[in-house]
């Protein structure tokens, strides 16, 4: 026996090594900008002169970060990506409730409490995924000029939350038409009405869809640079529109470090909603089990 | 505890009629069953009775009140569903009680009521469970739990065995029939299944494209349907439809003349009406005989060829052609092995004759 399974678990042996070794290349390579980014955003000005971009950095100082975070100038402000970072926070969070809870009670509308047309309605909607966002920008800016929101953050959280209606509620229809009709039906005969059944029953079931609806919006609208660059101006605007004016304005030796960090700064919000989220996301889908 | 009536109700959407004109009225503590192959309106008319769907015209009484424009809760109705339509998020003691809870009935009475239910169903170990921790059979017990804390006036049940393997589908019918004998609540049960009707029901009501074809206690449907689509739909196996030729008899009694390979043959002794042998006198007709209704005679029997037995434990089938067309006795085991040549006796009082074109039984 032991000699029959030798020949066995060696070849299983090989191909877990090729398996393993062609992940790790992978990753590795994939990994490498973000390594270039680390390495750099630790290593002082002089030291990036100096030598390569690759290389470990020989001492390693936050310098840059700091300086990123409370002290780079951007324009004529010397504040660092603060208050730009701030500034991005009251935007996404209320556009990610927003839109999300929108979308969650269009998806239900629209597979629960089914009207005339109510198919069609969906179908124009679905219009607005396919719709470039260079498409509704002057438009857009009209509206908000009409509506005194031009070059606010509330005018950027009105623009992203109805763009991202048209995914929000894709993804609620979708999640609801696979929860049997019946549950609606028995809590409309225990007396349920129409929010009752929305809150205590199809939002509870919704969970694993509304951290994706989140995680989708929270990284759309934190990464958006067109809207915030289009829709805001100066103090008002967004972390990645403070971001491009720090790496692409640059008086004297471009700040290299100082740029990397800003970059890492500015993406470490959607890297936490990935890493803390996405375990809820699986969590959600196992304990899910709506159908019988 | 009400009667409901059904009167003239209509269901169209658009130009489609989906239920055309269905009256039936059941008594206090009835169990009534519909009856009917999918799309023949039963689920639709449920939903109706349940405020689920609207009345396009006609009146739904529950009690003697019309209910027509009342919403589901105000119907004093509970509902069981076919997937069973538990609440996913919630325990078993969530879903019973969610109800209760709605309409605002205090927190003592609720435990007492779904405790009172959980014995009575014996499921006071699943109450802290949620519903996908639960098997189909114990899924559907928390659903007729949460139907019982409300002491309805009326029980809806759609098609709730359905989803149930054949075991527990016997003991789940079992039990529902016990629970309506113990509650002595009205009962309306949609079913695709004639076993499912017959074991149940005080009234049954079939039902085929939006038509009730026969609404009667379930004897009355088994013994004498009201038109061959009835007697194909009720019974396994199903009735035997054979045409023949309807006389007078020498008597003045029915009599039918079927062919048999061996020549005609003759069944006399049909209960049928004076005027209706007189009207049908020497024309085709179309007779229902149940398998049970054929037993081994001596020669004076219908000459039958057996061409196929399929032997079931209790009873053989005999497959044999009459008329053309393949008829089943079910005759004792070993009463008869394939290629036989036996002799059947009709029990002639129980013959159904139907009209040859309208197909509806004659009397």
């Amino acid at each position: 026996m032991a000699t029959d399974r030798q020949p066995g678990r060696r070849s299983h042996m090989i191909g877990r090594v090729f398996i393993y070794g062609s992940l790790l290349g992978l990753a590795a390579f994939y990994l490498m900008p973000l390594w270039v980014m680390v390495a750099t955003s630790l290593k002082s000005l002089d030291e990036i002169y100096a030598g390569s971009f690759i290389g470990v950095p020989e001492k390693v100082t936050f310098e840059a970060w700091v300086k990123a975070w409370g002290t780079a100038c951007i324009g004529t402000k010397c504040d660092g990506l603060k208050p730009y970072f701030v500034n991005s926070l009251v935007m996404v969070i209320p556009a990610v409730v927003l839109s999300s809870g929108i979308g969650a009670i269009n998806g239900y509308v629209l597979t629960k409490w089914r009207f005339k047309g109510a198919n069609v309605v969906f179908g124009l909607l679905l219009f607005g995924c396919f719709l470039p966002f260079q498409a509704v920008l002057l438009p857009m800016a009209q509206i908000l000029g009409w509506l005194g929101l031009a070059g606010t953050i509330p005018g950027l959280v009105l623009v992203h939350t109805v763009y991202g209606i048209a995914f929000t509620t894709l993804f609620f229809r979708n999640y609801f038409v696979t929860i049997p009709d019946e549950l609606t039906k028995a809590a409309q005969i225990d007396g349920a009405g129409f929010f009752r059944i929305f809150f205590s029953i199809m939002l509870p079931a919704a969970l694993p869809i509304i951290v994706v609806s989140c995680i989708w919006q929270f990284t759309q609208i934190w990464n958006d640079f067109l809207f915030g660059v289009s829709f805001t101006a100066g103090d008002s605007s967004p972390v990645t529109v403070a971001l491009n004016n720090i790496v692409n304005v640059t008086m004297g030796r471009k700040q290299y470090n100082v740029d990397m960090a800003s970059a890492m700064i500015a993406a470490i919000p959607t890297l936490v909603v990935y890493v803390v989220a996405g375990r809820y996301f699986v969590r959600g889908l196992t304990a899910g089990a709506v159908k019988g | 505890m009400a009667t409901l009536e059904i009167e003239r109700v209509r269901k169209t959407y658009g130009n489609i009629d989906v239920l055309k004109e269905v009256s039936i009225s059941v008594g206090d503590g009835d169990f009534l069953v519909l009856l009917g192959p999918s799309g023949c309106g039963k689920s639709t008319l449920l939903n109706m009775i349940a405020g689920l769907e609207d009345i396009s015209s006609g009146e739904v009484r529950i009690g003697g009140e019309v209910v027509n424009d009342r919403s589901p809760k105000d119907r004093d109705i509970a509902m069981v569903f076919q997937s069973y339509a538990l609440y996913p998020t919630m325990t078993v003691r969530q879903n019973i009680e969610f109800g209760m809870k709605i309409r605002g009935v205090p927190p003592a009475e609720r435990a007492k009521a779904t405790q009172a239910a959980a014995e009575m169903l014996q499921m006071g170990h699943l109450l802290d469970r949620r519903p996908s921790q639960l098997s189909g059979g114990q899924r559907q017990r928390v659903a007729m739990g949460r139907a019982v804390v409300r002491e309805p006036k009326l029980f809806l049940f759609d098609e709730p065995l359905s989803n149930l393997d054949a075991k527990l589908r016997v003991d789940m019918r079992t039990e529902i029939k016990r629970l309506h004998q113990r509650l002595g609540t009205t009962i309306v049960y949609v079913t695709h299944d004639q076993i499912e009707a017959m074991t149940l029901a005080t009234r049954i009501a079939v039902m085929k494209d939006g038509i009730v074809q026969h609404f009667g206690p379930p004897q009355e449907v088994y013994d004498r349907p009201a038109n061959t689509y009835v007697a194909r739909f009720v019974g396994s196996p199903a009735m035997n439809i054979v045409s023949a030729t309807l006389h007078m008899g020498a008597d003045g009694g029915a009599e039918a003349t079927v062919s048999m390979p061996g020549g005609e043959a003759r069944i006399t002794g049909i209960p049928l009406s004076a005027a209706t042998i007189k009207g049908y006198h020497g024309q085709k007709v179309l007779l229902g005989i149940r398998p049970e209704h054929f037993s081994l005679a001596a020669e004076t029997g219908l000459p039958v060829l057996i061409d196929v037995v399929e032997p079931t434990g209790p009873d053989t089938l005999a497959v044999f052609t009459m008329s053309g067309t393949e008829v089943i006795a079910r005759l004792e085991p070993f009463a008869a092995a394939a290629g036989d040549r036996v002799s059947l006796a009709v029990k002639a009082d129980k013959v159904v004759v139907f009209d040859a074109a309208t197909e509806t039984r004659l009397d």
